[in-house]
């Protein structure tokens, strides 16, 4: 099932530049190893250690944060939209 | 209390013998001189870079907002503080403009500011609000009289958009709950720099307004402040502006430390015992503890404990609920609450602000909407201060705070008061009183008068 993944800035020297990728998987987790799969190293950018996402990123699916729906075990669909934010200030 | 000032782009050509600027304090006869005049021309930036908070590494001082090579944490300004300390004294300050640039050497630009006057807002001694919560010593720190848009948010982005000129940027932007679109947009006007700002479209009609008078173009995007936050993040990364609260923020964010350098000279180069603000994002509050921290450094003043305490409505509060909870990290909330310029439910620096109050002794509290209007209601009753409701936020949990016996009698106690009451007056419409409409006949005077009486009592 092919996901579109929005990638930040920070993270598109690994993309090869590419703002949006799509990609095979059917949950969170999946999604980061088949990223890792494509772009040798990405994951560990992404993870700590224990493959848990790190404090200051912001995961969405579909525009909602996955710590309002399954964390990273949230299931993906077809044509569902991931968006992997680092966190912002503001106000 | 405001007043003009201009930075030359020629200086005057004194020298003090040791190189350091001529100050209006080192009185020549016959000559004057500012040291606004000369330190803009004698003295480089006293910033050297950026660093990640949480694991140290290095970076430029670019656009840049987060650690991209290791952990993804935020990035600080780095300082060097011996080169402050050398360059600023009490005097040189005190000789500065009426506004946050009498502090430049703490703020990270390296030419001159744009100053639109902004800070140097009133420290009130609040005495008739401090008599009805019980208490000694408070003050108020008014930021909804601050310039040019009346809410604290002109500090940080005067900071952000000053350095955004000096990395090039011809386009600014912002992810807002109101304010901060405000003050981006008409600094961004004063500047001289294109504007396209971003805000929830359920916001009040004063922020929607006080916003497309500087006619920026502005996005009212269908969604919560959360999902405006990420949509800029997204634009952020093919458009290439300077989003002041993203790729700006980490000098953005440095401009809210003036709140805590103003509040020291404001007592008399003292540190309160107690200060209590609102929290959004946290950055605030992490911003005037540094404010402070950085004042005892260089030696302006002498170290004491200052207990923080933070203040959340309860329709968007997950600080005070990891706060209460014992957690160290933040449980995104989705905002329902009419305090919606402090609504957002992926607080960044909630982790940093709950250290904060954890080291300081200080609390973190939650209050109702009604009780946010109570809260508005009394500053301005007792205070003359017609605040909106972040502030009536602040105020409603000094409160709680005074009753919950966490804050003492006797402690001196700076409340800050972020924003103007007249952006959101939907939120108080139905909840104060009503004019009597007369005639213009004395009677018809006479009977509302009689009226009014019976209702309070009347002013004698």
């Amino acid at each position: 099932m092919a996901v579109q993944v929005l990638i930040p800035t920070p993270l598109q020297k690994f993309t090869n530049d590419e703002a949006s990728v799509a990609l095979e998987a059917v949950s969170v987790d999946g999604l980061i190893d088949a990223l890792d799969g494509r772009y040798p190293g990405l994951k560990a950018r992404l993870c700590d250690e224990a493959g848990k996402l790190r404090r200051f990123l912001n995961v969405y699916v579909n525009s909602e944060d996955i710590r309002f729906l399954d964390n990273q075990a949230t299931p993906l669909n077809d044509g569902d939209e991931v968006s992997i934010v680092p966190a912002v200030a503001g106000g | 209390m405001q007043q003009a000032h201009e930075y030359p782009t020629h200086s005057i050509g004194f020298k003090s013998k040791g190189g350091l600027p001529l100050l209006a304090s080192d009185s020549l006869p016959g000559v004057t001189v500012t040291a606004t005049l000369s330190r803009s021309t004698f003295s480089g930036p006293t910033f050297t870079g950026l660093r990640c908070k949480e694991c140290g590494h290095a970076y430029e001082a670019s656009a840049r907002h987060v650690c991209e090579d290791v952990c993804f944490g935020p990035l600080e300004v780095v300082y060097d503080y011996e080169a402050i300390q050398q360059r600023v004294s009490r005097a040189t300050i005190e000789a500065g403009p009426a506004s946050i640039w009498r502090y430049r050497d703490f703020l990270p630009i390296a030419g001159d500011p744009i100053d639109v006057g902004t800070g140097f807002t009133p420290l009130l001694k609040a005495g008739n609000l401090a008599r009805r919560l019980g208490l000694r010593s408070l003050y108020i720190k008014n930021d909804g009289v601050n310039m040019p848009t009346l809410s604290f948010k002109d500090r940080v982005v005067s900071v952000a958009l000053t350095r955004a000129r000096e990395l090039g940027f011809t386009t600014v932007s912002c992810a807002s709950t109101g304010n901060l679109a405000n003050s981006t947009a008409a600094i961004a006007a004063h500047a001289g720099l294109d504007c396209c700002v971003f805000i929830p479209s359920d916001l009040e009609l004063g922020k929607v307004l006080g916003t497309l008078i500087y006619n920026p173009t502005l996005m009212a995007v269908k969604g919560n402040y959360d999902q405006v936050n990420r949509l800029c993040s997204e634009v952020a990364n093919t458009y290439g502006w300077g989003f002041v609260n993203i790729n700006l923020r980490p000098y953005y964010s440095e401009g809210s430390k003036t709140l805590g350098y103003e509040v020291i000279e404001q007592l008399g180069w003292q540190l309160p015992d107690h200060i209590v603000a609102p929290l959004a994002s946290g950055s605030l509050f992490t911003k005037i503890r540094k404010g402070f921290d950085e004042f005892i450094k260089v030696g302006l003043v002498d170290h004491k404990p200052v207990r923080f305490s933070g203040a959340q409505a309860e329709g968007c509060s997950p600080i005070a609920q990891a706060f209460a909870a014992g957690r160290d990290f933040i449980t995104p909330v989705k905002p329902n609450t009419i305090a919606k310029s402090i609504a957002i439910g992926n607080p960044a620096d909630g982790p940093y602000a709950i250290d904060i109050a954890n080291r300081t002794g200080g609390s973190i509290a939650a209050v109702s909407d009604a009780e946010i209007i109570d809260g508005i209601k009394l500053l301005a009753e007792t205070e003359g201060v017609f605040t909106e409701t972040a502030g009536g936020t602040t105020i409603a949990v000094l409160k709680k705070l005074v009753e919950q016996g966490k804050i003492n009698p006797e402690e001196t106690t700076v409340a800050y008061i972020t924003g103007n009451g007249l952006k959101t007056t939907e939120a108080i419409a139905s909840s104060i009183g009503e004019p009597y409409l007369i005639e213009a006949q004395l009677d018809s005077f006479n009977a509302a008068w009689k009226r009014a009486q019976a209702k309070a009592p009347s002013p004698t």
